[in-house]
C-alpha cells in the first residue's frame, strides 16, 4: 500500500536503528520518550520496537488515547440517554465496550437500547432522516483529529435543520492534557513523539510551548515503524548535539508529508464556531483539567444532547482495581497494573485502556509479547 | 477509531459537493472532502482518510524527501542491503 509499506522498509529501520545506537553511545543519560498518541503506542508494540531500541530509549505512554480519557461517569450518562424513550444513541464502535459503572453500551443494546455504531458522525444523520419519529444522539469522542468531523457534521444538521439529532460532545483538546502532565511532575518526561493526526489539524506550531517554557524537544511523527525510529533519531539529535542542554529544544516535523506547520485552518475555523471551550473537563487518570474540554457552541444549542436532556452528569470512581489513570499519565506500564491479563483482557476489560486499540494495555496484550532476548534473536539487527 | 489511511482519489463527482471518490487498499468509497476546500483535492490526488473525511493532503514530495533522509543516513547501508538483495537466488 503506498505511503504504508516503504515507512515499513526493514532495510530502512536498520540504517535507523544503526545511527541511533550511534547516538545513543553518546548519550550522558538514560532518556524517558513519551508518546501522546495512542496509535503510536499501537505502532511500537505491533512492531516491537521498544526491544529494538536500545535500553537507554524508554518509551512512556502517554494520554492520546481518547476512548481511554473517557472518565467512567460520563459512560454512565451515554448510557442514561441510550436508555432515553425514543432515542437512538450512535457513537463509534471502539466505544461500545467500554464498562459504565453497571454495564456497557454493547449490553444496554442487548437488553433492548437502541444503541448503533457508525464509521463516520456522517452516518448517524441518515439515521435521523430515516427516524423522524425517533430523536438520533451522536456520542462524540476525540482529541481535535475527530472534533472537526464532528463540527462538519454539526453544521450538516444545522444546514438542513434536523430537528432530530444533537451531539453528546466529549470532544478533548491536546494542549491542557499535556500541561497536566509536565507540571503535575509525577511523570518524567525528556522528549515527546508529537501525535501526527492531531497536528494534521492543529499544526506542529501548537507544541511550541513544549519546547519554549519546558526546554523539552518533540518530533510529530507518522505512525508507521520508520516515522517512529526517524523520530527517535531526530529527537536523540537534538540531545547530542548540545541543543536541549543549551535550552534550545525545539519541535521538529518528521511528518511533514501529511501535516503543515499551520495544520488545517479550515478544520480549525469550524471548530472555533461550532464549539465552546469548557471551564473544565474530567480526564481518566488527570481528573478535572481546566478548558480542556469542547462543548458545543451556544449557537448550536438546538443539536446539543446536553441541552436537550437532562444529562445526569454522574461523577464515578473507576473500579479500584483499575489502574488506567497510572497507565495513562506514564506513572506504570501496562503490565504492572493488578489486573492486567488476569481479570482484564480485551474480551473482558475493566479499564478503557484494555478496550481501545489505542490503548496501551489493549497493544501490551495483543502484540507485547516477546521479550527483550526474543525480540533481539529475531531482530533484523545485524 | 483514530487511524488516518491513505487514499486516493479516483472521482469528485460533483465540484460543488464536498465529496470524493476514493480508494483505500483497493475499496473504493465515498470520502467528504469538507475539510480540505481550499485544497482544490482531484483524481491522482492522495489524502490522508479519518472517520469518512480527508483530513489532509498527502505531499509526494515530502514523503519521498522523508525516505531519502533516513537513506542518506545510513550511508552505503541501504545500497549495500539492495545489492545483497539482488544477488539473491531463490527460485
Amino acid at each position: 500500500m503506498k505511503y504504508v509499506d516503504e515507512f515499513r522498509d526493514p532495510a530502512g529501520a536498520k540504517v535507523l536503528l544503526r545511527r541511533i545506537d550511534e547516538l545513543v553511545g553518546r548519550l550522558d543519560r538514560p532518556l524517558k520518550v513519551m508518546e501522546i498518541c495512542g496509535s503510536h503506542t499501537h505502532t511500537i508494540y505491533r512492531h516491537g520496537l521498544e526491544h529494538l531500541l536500545p535500553e537507554q530509549i524508554e518509551f512512556v505512554h502517554g494520554p492520546g488515547c481518547p476512548v481511554c480519557v473517557i472518565p467512567m461517569g460520563r459512560i454512565d450518562d451515554a448510557l442514561w440517554l441510550a436508555r432515553q424513550p425514543g432515542v437512538i444513541l450512535t457513537t463509534f464502535g471502539d466505544m461500545m465496550r467500554v464498562p459504565g459503572s453497571t454495564e456497557s453500551l454493547l449490553q444496554a443494546r442487548a437488553t433492548g437500547a437502541d444503541v448503533r455504531f457508525v464509521y463516520s458522525p456522517l452516518d448517524a444523520l441518515p439515521i435521523a432522516r430515516a427516524n423522524p419519529d425517533k430523536h438520533v444522539v451522536f456520542f462524540a469522542v476525540g482529541f481535535e483529529t475527530t472534533a472537526p468531523s464532528t463540527a462538519v457534521t454539526l453544521e450538516r444538521a444545522r444546514v438542513e435543520s434536523l430537528a432530530n439529532f444533537s451531539v453528546f460532545s466529549n470532544h478533548v483538546v491536546t494542549e491542557p492534557a499535556l500541561r497536566a502532565i509536565v507540571n503535575g511532575g509525577e511523570t518524567e518526561v525528556d522528549a515527546f513523539i508529537g501525535p501526527g493526526h492531531v497536528a494534521t489539524v492543529i499544526g506542529t506550531t501548537a507544541f511550541d510551548f513544549l519546547a519554549e517554557e519546558f526546554n523539552l524537544p518533540v518530533v510529530v511523527a507518522g505512525f508507521e515503524p520508520l516515522d517512529v525510529l526517524q523520530a527517535v533519531e531526530m529527537l536523540l539529535e537534538q540531545f547530542t548535539s548540545g541543543q536541549v542542554a543549551s535550552g534550545r529544544a525545539r519541535v521538529q516535523n518528521q511528518y511533514a508529508r501529511v501535516v503543515r506547520p499551520e495544520g488545517n485552518t479550515v478544520a480549525q475555523k469550524l471548530m472555533g464556531r461550532v464549539f465552546r471551550t469548557r471551564d473544565a473537563f474530567e480526564w481518566r487518570g488527570l481528573g478535572w483539567i481546566e478548558r480542556s474540554g469542547l462543548g458545543i457552541a451556544p449557537e448550536y444549542a438546538r443539536w446539543d444532547a446536553e441541552q436537550i436532556f437532562r444529562v445526569p452528569g454522574v461523577r464515578v470512581a473507576d473500579p479500584p482495581a483499575c489502574e488506567c489513570g497510572s497507565v495513562l499519565t506514564g506513572r506504570i506500564k501496562p503490565w504492572q497494573c493488578r489486573v492486567f491479563g488476569t481479570a482484564c483482557t480485551p474480551a473482558t476489560p475493566i479499564g478503557t485502556c484494555m478496550v481501545s486499540p489505542e490503548g496501551a494495555c489493549a497493544a501490551y496484550y495483543n502484540f507485547g509479547r516477546l521479550t527483550r532476548q526474543t525480540a533481539q534473536a529475531v531482530a533484523i539487527r545485524d | 477509531m483514530c487511524l488516518g489511511v491513505p487514499a486516493e482519489v479516483i472521482a469528485v463527482p460533483d465540484p460543488d459537493v464536498p465529496r470524493a471518490r476514493v480508494a483505500i487498499s483497493g475499496v473504493e468509497r465515498t470520502v467528504a472532502t469538507d475539510l480540505l476546500v481550499d485544497e482544490g483535492i482531484g483524481p491522482g490526488d492522495w489524502v490522508l482518510v479519518h472517520v469518512g473525511f480527508a483530513l489532509s493532503r498527502i505531499d509526494a514530495d515530502e514523503a519521498a524527501i522523508t525516505l531519502d533522509q533516513i537513506k542518506r543516513l545510513g550511508g552505503d547501508t541501504f545500497g549495500t542491503e539492495l545489492d545483497s538483495f539482488r544477488t539473491s537466488a531463490i527460485d
